[in-house]
């Protein structure tokens, strides 16, 4: 079966940043991503979990997209805009799909 | 002084405030006892949902009068001046830089709603009636307070308020079902409220007391981890600040002609600390404040001390002051 090389970029963002992010990625022209919820970790700002968040302000959420290499760096300049001064973590990984006329 | 003391340990004695201790001491106990997210956003919807229609038919009940107006606009001004009150007074006791001290500030022009429906609470318990609107009250002053944190700190070029955050601030779901719930209760009065009073009067206490058992949970975990936070001068603002805000909010309610009740809430609004608006707004506009301090001392200190001690000492304050 032929694959095609693909970016896997995971962001994981506060919760509350999460509807600017999604206008920002749809604005840099990417086509589809996955939120999900993300249960608890620990930073530089100590431990915290989900369940000791008590306001939309508190949570974080990791957003998945798998986009053409060639599509990355304007992503990840338009991502960058609303990541910059909050609390985040950026991560890019290489990764193959079977369906690239999709991302 | 003998009334103060008999109300206070009534209220510490209360189901509400010791389920509150419940929570605090299960998580500093580090117990895993939580209640699920959703169920808390539930009872949250439900709390908001009856305190507001429950207002709104109090004032179908006993109509409006000029008092409404002038309320509205003190909350309004109360919620925007406090801020600066508590910047002060931060930055006079507190080693704060001006972003956190701008920050906690907001939240301290803010309300907080749970405060808000104990001091409903206590004043049913006490046979105290106030005015319906008081509900419509808290919800106008949500959001002055952010907009001052802003103000505060905008001088260093700090703060960012689109179009955005405003509509996200103005039309926060808590305020949207608040104020609609007031508005349905206005609107359908005493033959609204026996259609649902089954609903929203007699499971109130008991709903009310788990989410209370929540926010304690949150309040002790919060603790744990705010623990660095908890220096003097902050842990002196957060206790300070409410007896100073419910003395603002006392002087307002003598002005307006308010009832003993009316005058209480209002206390209790301007003594109250958000932690649900605000730190979300803060950390969209302000996200180098750091929300460890804003929320141990919205939450961990102001929070409870308002439960447990602030509400009683308010109605004791507006007792002795207040003509009738």
């Amino acid at each position: 079966m032929e694959k095609h090389d693909a970016k896997r970029v995971a962001i994981i963002i506060e919760a509350i940043m999460e509807s600017r992010l999604r206008q920002a990625l749809e604005g840099a022209g990417v086509t589809g991503f996955s939120v999900l919820p993300v249960l608890g970790g620990s930073g530089r700002s100590g431990n915290w979990s989900r369940d000791d968040t008590i306001s939309r302000g508190g949570g974080m959420v990791q957003v998945i997209c798998i986009i053409r290499p060639e599509k990355l760096d304007r992503m990840l300049e338009a991502a960058f805009e609303v990541v910059d001064r909050h609390i985040g973590v950026v991560t890019i990984s290489d990764c193959q799909v079977l369906r690239a006329d999709r991302f | 002084m003998q009334d103060v003391l008999s109300l206070a340990a009534q209220n510490l004695l209360s189901p509400i405030v010791l389920f509150f201790v419940l929570g605090v001491g299960a998580a500093l106990a580090r117990s895993d006892l939580t209640i699920p997210e959703a169920v808390a956003k539930g009872i949250s919807l439900y709390l908001l949902f009856a305190i507001g229609f429950k207002g709104g038919v109090a004032v179908s009940n006993n109509g409006i009068d000029l008092t409404l107006g002038m309320s509205l606009a003190a909350g309004l001004i109360l919620s925007f001046v406090l801020p600066f009150i508590a910047f002060a007074l931060l930055r006079w006791i507190s080693q704060l830089s001006r972003t956190d001290a701008a920050a906690v500030a907001g939240h301290y022009g803010s309300i907080s709603i749970v405060t808000f429906v104990a001091a409903t609470s206590v004043l049913q318990s006490s046979g105290i009636a106030a005015e319906g609107y008081m509900v419509a009250v808290a919800a106008a002053m949500e959001a002055p307070a952010i907009f001052s944190a802003l103000l505060l700190v905008s001088s260093g070029g700090k703060g960012r308020l689109d179009g955005a955050l405003i509509r996200e601030i103005l039309l926060n779901g808590s305020i949207v079902l608040l104020v609609g719930s007031f508005f349905i209760g206005w609107i359908t009065g005493a033959d609204g409220m026996a259609k649902i009073e089954a609903l929203i009067v007699s499971p109130f206490q008991g709903v009310l007391c788990l989410f209370l058992l929540d926010m304690g949970l949150v309040a002790g975990r919060g603790l744990k981890q705010g623990r660095a936070v908890l220096r003097p001068g902050p842990l002196a603002f957060g206790v300070l600040m409410p007896v100073i805000g419910s003395c603002l909010g006392l002087a307002f309610a003598l002005i307006i002609g308010l009832s003993l009740g009316g005058a209480v809430l209002l206390m209790v609004l301007a003594a109250s600390a958000s932690y649900i608006a605000v730190p979300a707004a803060m950390r969209v506009a302000l996200p180098e404040a750091n929300p460890s301090v804003y929320l141990t001392l919205s939450l961990g200190v102001t929070f409870p001390f308002n439960l447990t001690l602030g509400i009683p000492l308010y109605l004791a304050m507006a007792s002795a002051v207040h003509g009738g």
